[in-house]
């Protein structure tokens, strides 16, 4: 099966599987990213038929809400804190060093498409800030250190 | 006898590496042919000390922290599973003084168990609140939550009896309780511990509120950020349908209340409460227009609940115990406890559960032990990014909704994020007006154009351009915001910003005597 076609049976089975919910377009968007990691631009016809929506409804929900995307990410896709919390333990020197680590800005991919770095508003970690997520994996009292070492185990085990 | 060991699943606490001192300890055990028992429990919320070890002995837990896999063997070496001393001893857990001071009612059983077992929960205490109601008139249940004097612990801190009255007393098919769990202020993170740390509690409180109202449909609305909450909520919602305690006849009572947790996608207006319900209905999280309340028109059009996850969590124990015990706890009209978060540049961050009152002061020396960089603390934030920046004067303000207002502050969530005195308030006041603009929902145009507008401003001021002219539009165009917004967000992001100047005006280029001369 080509890679537009796996793209459309996967939408196609999320969307009959969620879309008698009440209010379950956020419950399909969520399991198209979960499948795919974003969401094409080719499966909103399929969801707006569903729903019976408009495809500028559909459009309209997935630009409104930071977390879903629609382009493809990086094989790990970095969430660091830019809260108050990890600001008042060194979050922005942390920043500015993932940022240069990485050579990327937020919303970017790195050329290598093995990391995205996206900037989170709290992890509830603040206890132990300043933090981070990778994945589902929550990293706290990150240095620049300890960041390095969690990337370039990555690198290695890519 | 086998040797039981905890190590909590906690989120913040494997942010620590417990997962890979869980993992050791497996390891070190079979290898020493010790049979142990190991269970995940939640945080006891003393987080400058986590990972921390716990294992049960005759005298009590024993706590060894902070630990990390590599200290494993070593433990084992010195006889933990027996209590042995060791370099990282702590002695009994509960003898600790962080802890000891409390007045733990929402989070009693946080720490001491398993979260997804229904008969740790039941073992200690759980489900007699929800017993009791289903053996109560519904006007009574809702009275004993008026009595308890709750206040939604949210931020907004209106009476959580009266919501439930109001929706007890709309007539209607089907009407919901949505918990708010999208706790996105930032400093904060009590719902997420209660979600990790006792499930069952929320799940019981829901439960109570939906008998209390006739609502047979409730939703967490749970935000992305914290995957480690959905997955154990999902447990124990399976957990808690499998024995009876949710579903069409809970517990042989002929009730019925249906439990579901949906995710939001990274949108912080969604703590709002309309903005929530728009969002389960599956739109942009555009905030509404009140009225109608949410408790006469809410999800689907129809009567709704929505309460935090903290001010639901304590209901159970208000129905078990009544709404005076309740009440006994705290000062003024801030009646029960207050779970404070202590977060930021902090020497003992974690919860403190305990009855408002105390001063900040007593909360960030007594029990912060003041800054982690051991440099003065300049400032605190309490009550997430929509709160007050307050300086060292008012450190005597004591934990109370009214006292907090009084001095043009909030108590919010309960969260408190420390600053030594490396902090640039000018940049933390541009910093509000950015993260406004980045989650404003665009609907009203104060918070839409006033925001962006604002951190243009801040930075005119912050390189030191026409203040003359740039101080009085940054109040100008807060005024705007504050009067003119349709929700908090707008609303509230003058507290921050105003905060920080008025306090602390030589970050802003301002010479303090100058001004007050």
């Amino acid at each position: 099966m080509t890679e537009s076609g796996t793209t459309h049976s996967t939408v196609q089975a999320i969307t009959a599987a969620l879309k008698d919910k009440p209010g379950a377009l956020l419950p399909i968007l969520h399991g198209i990213q979960n499948a795919l990691g974003y969401i094409p631009a080719e499966s909103i016809p399929d969801i707006a038929t569903a729903l019976h929506l408009s495809r500028a409804e559909v459009h309209g929900v997935i630009s409104f809400y930071h977390y879903f995307r629609d382009t493809p990410p990086g094989k790990q896709t970095i969430h660091l804190c830019r809260a108050e919390s990890c600001q008042a333990m060194g979050g922005k020197q942390l920043e500015d060093h993932v940022k240069i680590r990485l050579g990327i800005d937020f919303h970017q991919t790195t050329a290598d498409g093995k990391f995205s770095l996206e900037p989170v508003y709290c992890l509830g970690n603040c206890a132990c800030s300043p933090a981070m997520q990778i994945g589902k994996d929550i990293y706290g009292r990150v240095s620049a250190d300890t960041f390095d070492s969690v990337i370039n185990d990555m690198e290695e085990s890519a | 006898m086998s040797i039981t060991i905890y190590v909590p699943c906690d989120s913040s606490a494997v942010s620590m590496g417990a997962d890979r001192v869980a993992s050791a300890i497996t390891h070190e055990a079979a290898k020493r042919g010790i049979s142990i028992e190991l269970i995940r429990n939640g945080s006891r919320g003393m987080y400058w000390l986590e990972p921390l070890v716990e294992v049960a002995t005759e005298k009590g837990r024993i706590a060894y922290g902070s630990v990390q896999a590599g200290d494993v063997p070593g433990l084992f070496d010195a006889g933990f599973t027996q209590g042995g001393t060791h370099a990282l001893s702590l002695g009994l857990t509960e003898e600790i003084d962080y802890f000891k001071k409390q007045q733990r009612l929402t989070f009693a059983r946080i720490g001491k168990t398993d979260p997804v077992s229904l008969t740790d929960y039941v073992n200690n205490e759980g489900y007699r609140g929800l017993k009791n109601a289903l053996s109560m008139p519904q006007a009574d249940i809702v009275k004993a939550v008026t009595d308890s004097g709750l206040r939604g612990r949210g931020g907004a801190a209106f009476p959580t009896g009266i919501k439930w009255n109001t929706v007890l007393n709309t007539p209607s098919a089907q009407k919901y309780i949505i918990c708010n769990a999208d706790e996105g202020d930032s400093g904060t993170f009590s719902d997420r511990m209660v979600m990790e740390g006792d499930p069952f509690v929320l799940i019981e409180g829901m439960t109570i509120a939906g008998v209390a109202v006739g609502a047979t449909q409730g939703y967490i609305y749970l935000r992305i950020e914290y995957p480690h909450a959905f997955d154990i909520l999902n447990t124990a919602i399976a957990n808690a349908y499998q024995a009876g305690y949710l579903g069409d006849n809970i517990q042989g009572s002929g009730k019925t209340f249906h439990l579901e947790v949906r995710q939001g996608a990274g949108a912080y207006v969604c703590g709002e409460e309309t903005s929530l319900m728009e969002s389960l209905e599956g739109k942009r999280g555009l905030v509404r227009f009140k009225p109608p309340l949410p408790a006469i028109k809410g999800l689907f059009g129809q009567p709704t609940v929505v309460n935090n996850v903290i001010s639901l969590a304590s209901v159970p124990v208000i129905l078990d115990k009544g709404g005076d015990y309740y009440r006994d706890f705290g000062m003024g009209r801030s009646r029960g406890t207050l779970p404070v978060q202590l977060a930021g540049n902090i020497k003992h961050p974690g919860l403190v559960e305990l009855g408002f009152g105390l001063t900040l002061r007593e909360l960030l020396y007594d029990f912060g032990g003041g800054s982690a960089s051991g440099r003065p603390i300049r400032a605190v934030q309490v009550g997430g990014p929509l709160g007050a920046y307050m300086p060292e004067s008012q450190f005597d303000t004591p934990l109370d909704y009214e006292a907090f207002a009084a001095i043009w502050a909030v108590l919010g969530h309960g969260g408190i994020v420390v600053f030594d005195d490396t902090v640039d308030m000018a940049e933390m006041a541009r910093y509000s007006m950015e993260f406004c603009a980045i989650e404003s929902c665009g609907k009203c145009t104060p918070c839409r154009i006033g925001s962006t507008r604002g951190y243009e401003v801040m930075d005119d001021i912050i390189n030191g351009r026409d203040l003359d002219k740039n101080i009085p539009l940054l109040r100008d165009l807060c005024d705007t915001l504050l009067n003119g917004s349709l929700c908090a967000l707008g609303g509230m992001t003058p507290y921050p910003v105003l905060s920080a100047l008025n306090h602390f005006p030589e970050d802003f280029g301002i010479n303090a005597k100058a001004t007050a001369a």
